[in-house]
């Protein structure tokens, strides 16, 4: 048998497809365009870091719904409650490792922080597999009904956290080791953004690595693209549909911790709060796409942060422009996914 | 004598509030190539997608190997060894040419284990892929899309395989390519379920037809016999060939 066929490289003659830089110069061209208007170095570098840690949580929380959207064309407005419930498992478990997160040993508090995160991601993803069975799977198809159902499904839940919770901001601090900053010259870095954008590139390399690597991660990316021919294939898309719902609820429950410790607090209505920025960065990113997820919560991130220093009356307003001028460049994204 | 491999009794599909398939009997000899006809709105991509479940057939009886195929799911009747190939070709088109076959070879991990052999023997069937292996599938053209489209339906030995109208839209000499390749697979005994509108390659390539109208098969013959009749072509197809020996 001649396995060599399977490997062997097309002709050099023959190009590859040409990978699309023109989003991420966007994105190097936001940075640099508003060193200027920033003026201070030092400050342009400090909101840079905060900005891609924001963007980075918000990646973290939008990749399972882009991906659960383009596999099953499902809108899941209710994504935001496991982004509340990740935060408030969080205040339990930290909570409960208040020694921990008060000592002074990094190796303790980083141990707490990443218990909070395993518990939270371990409670969204079971709360996310009965969320499917029980509201999404009876709407497949009816988009309408999907809107209305799922945000009637946030709306319980977080009723339910209020009563396990109670009503009120709950205290999310930072431990000891990852409060302050690093200073660099004269900015200032916050460890915990660091820290923060470090877990937002290993989930993404994780996420891109099994996307491109492995044959789930194909089945996931042909499933995006036509998940009728994925079936008509012999594989059946609804377990894999659910294995995503599951892993995307899991990784919102991980925004959640990463969310209430950028804010240092928790309250019942922070998912409903950031699902509008999710959805913007869904949109913009093209939906269905992984990588246009990853560089449009970037973009946002960036400009909210920018704009929040120059302009902060039209800070709200910007990432709404941002949409705008990218679907005006891109109706489809930045990064489209064909064949939908 | 054993019955056929894949047998319709009676099908009717419904598509929302639509009645498409008035009772479709259809029988398809296992190593032989059954040409349905029909014009357009006839019902033949109706009756492949029902075989293949994307549609559920709402009365009568669909048996594959003796097996009712009515319980299963598309996975489950692609599992049986049923290959489809729809009209829209189904490429996946963000995904290399390598990535398209690796998915179309269930038993296959990594490209490393695909089929080394049987690759072989396809890329000599479609050259073009080859050349366009790691290129994604998206750019090909329409014609190289097509191939690639059949090339999926082999990468492993299949049972049946249904193919909807492959040489639509496509030019004179990539359909000569494509009647090729099918002559090739039928010289391998391959059984095929063609939709096919071109008569010269319906002709070309088909053992038995079945001419379909309104939802139903108002004919089922030998492929030679239509072939020889001009009258029953006009009757049947509204075409008038000839007499083609």
């Amino acid at each position: 048998m001649n396995a060599t066929a399977a490997t062997a490289p097309a002709p050099a003659a023959i190009p590859k497809a040409a990978f699309d830089w023109k989003p991420l110069a966007l994105l190097v061209a936001l940075a640099l365009a508003a060193l200027p208007a920033i003026g201070s170095g030092s400050t342009w570098v400090t909101l840079t870091v905060a900005g891609l840690a924001m963007g980075m949580i918000v990646f973290i929380i939008a990749s399972g719904l882009t991906l659960v959207f383009g596999l099953m064309d499902v809108l899941n407005f209710g994504h935001g409650v496991f982004i509340a419930l990740g935060a408030f498992v969080a205040t339990s478990v930290m909570g409960g490792m208040a020694d921990w997160t008060g000592s002074a040993s990094v190796l303790h508090n980083l141990a707490a922080v990443f218990a909070a995160m395993l518990v939270a991601m371990l409670a969204a993803g079971a709360i996310g597999l009965a969320f499917e069975r029980v509201i999404v799977r009876p709407v497949y198809g009816q988009h309408l009904k999907q809107i209305l159902i799922t945000m009637g499904g946030m709306i319980v839940g977080e009723e339910i956290i209020k009563v396990i919770w109670g009503p009120l901001q709950i205290p999310l601090p930072l431990p000891e080791a990852l409060r302050g900053s690093f200073v660099i010259g004269d900015a200032a870095v916050e460890k915990y953004r660091l820290l923060a954008t470090a877990i937002g590139l290993v989930i993404f390399a994780v996420m891109a690595w099994t996307l491109a690597r492995t044959k789930v991660g194909l089945l996931i990316r042909a499933g995006v693209q036509d998940r009728e021919m994925v079936e008509s294939l012999g594989y059946r898309i609804r377990r894999l549909f659910v294995g995503v719902f599951v892993a995307g609820s899991a990784l919102a429950g991980l925004g959640g911790v990463l969310w209430g410790l950028y804010q240092q607090n928790v309250v019942p209505q922070i998912g409903a709060q950031v699902n509008v920025l999710i959805f913007i960065v869904i949109i913009i990113g093209g939906l269905g796409s992984t990588l246009g997820c990853f560089v449009g919560a970037l973009l946002v991130g960036l400009m909210a942060n920018y704009t929040g220093f120059l302009a902060p009356k039209v800070a709200l307003f910007s990432n709404i422009a941002l949409m705008v001028a990218v679907l005006l460049w891109r109706p489809q994204g930045l990064y489209p996914v064909t064949n939908r | 004598m054993t019955g056929p491999l894949l047998e319709l009794r009676g099908v009717h599909t419904h598509i929302g509030a639509y009645h498409i398939l008035h009772g479709v009997d259809l029988a398809v000899p296992e190593g032989e190539v059954t040409v349905l006809l029909g014009r357009n709105g006839a019902g033949k991509t109706t009756t492949l997608r029902t075989i293949m479940g994307l549609w559920r057939a709402s009365q009568g009886e669909l048996r594959f190997r003796g097996e009712s195929l009515k319980p299963l799911a598309t996975p489950d009747i692609a599992q049986r060894g049923i290959a489809y190939v729809p009209e829209s070709m189904g490429i996946f088109t963000d995904l290399t040419v390598r990535e398209n076959m690796l998915l179309a070879a269930r038993a296959a991990r990594r490209a490393e284990q695909l089929d080394g052999a049987r690759l072989e023997w396809v890329f000599g069937l479609f050259p073009a892929l080859r050349k366009f292996w790691l290129y994604p599938a998206g750019k090909l053209s329409g014609g190289q899309k097509q191939m690639l489209a059949v090339a999926r339906a082999i990468v492993e030995p299949r049972a049946l395989l249904l193919i909807d109208e492959p040489s639509k839209g496509l030019a004179p000499a990539i359909v000569q390519n494509l009647v090729s390749a099918f002559t090739e697979l039928k010289k391998q005994r391959s059984t095929i379920l063609l939709v096919e509108q071109n008569f010269m390659m319906a002709r070309a390539l088909g053992d038995g037809v079945a001419v379909m109208d309104d939802g139903r098969v108002v004919h089922a013959g030998r492929m030679a016999e239509l072939a020889a009749d001009e009258s029953l072509q006009q009757r049947l197809l509204g075409l008038s060939l000839g007499v083609h020996p």
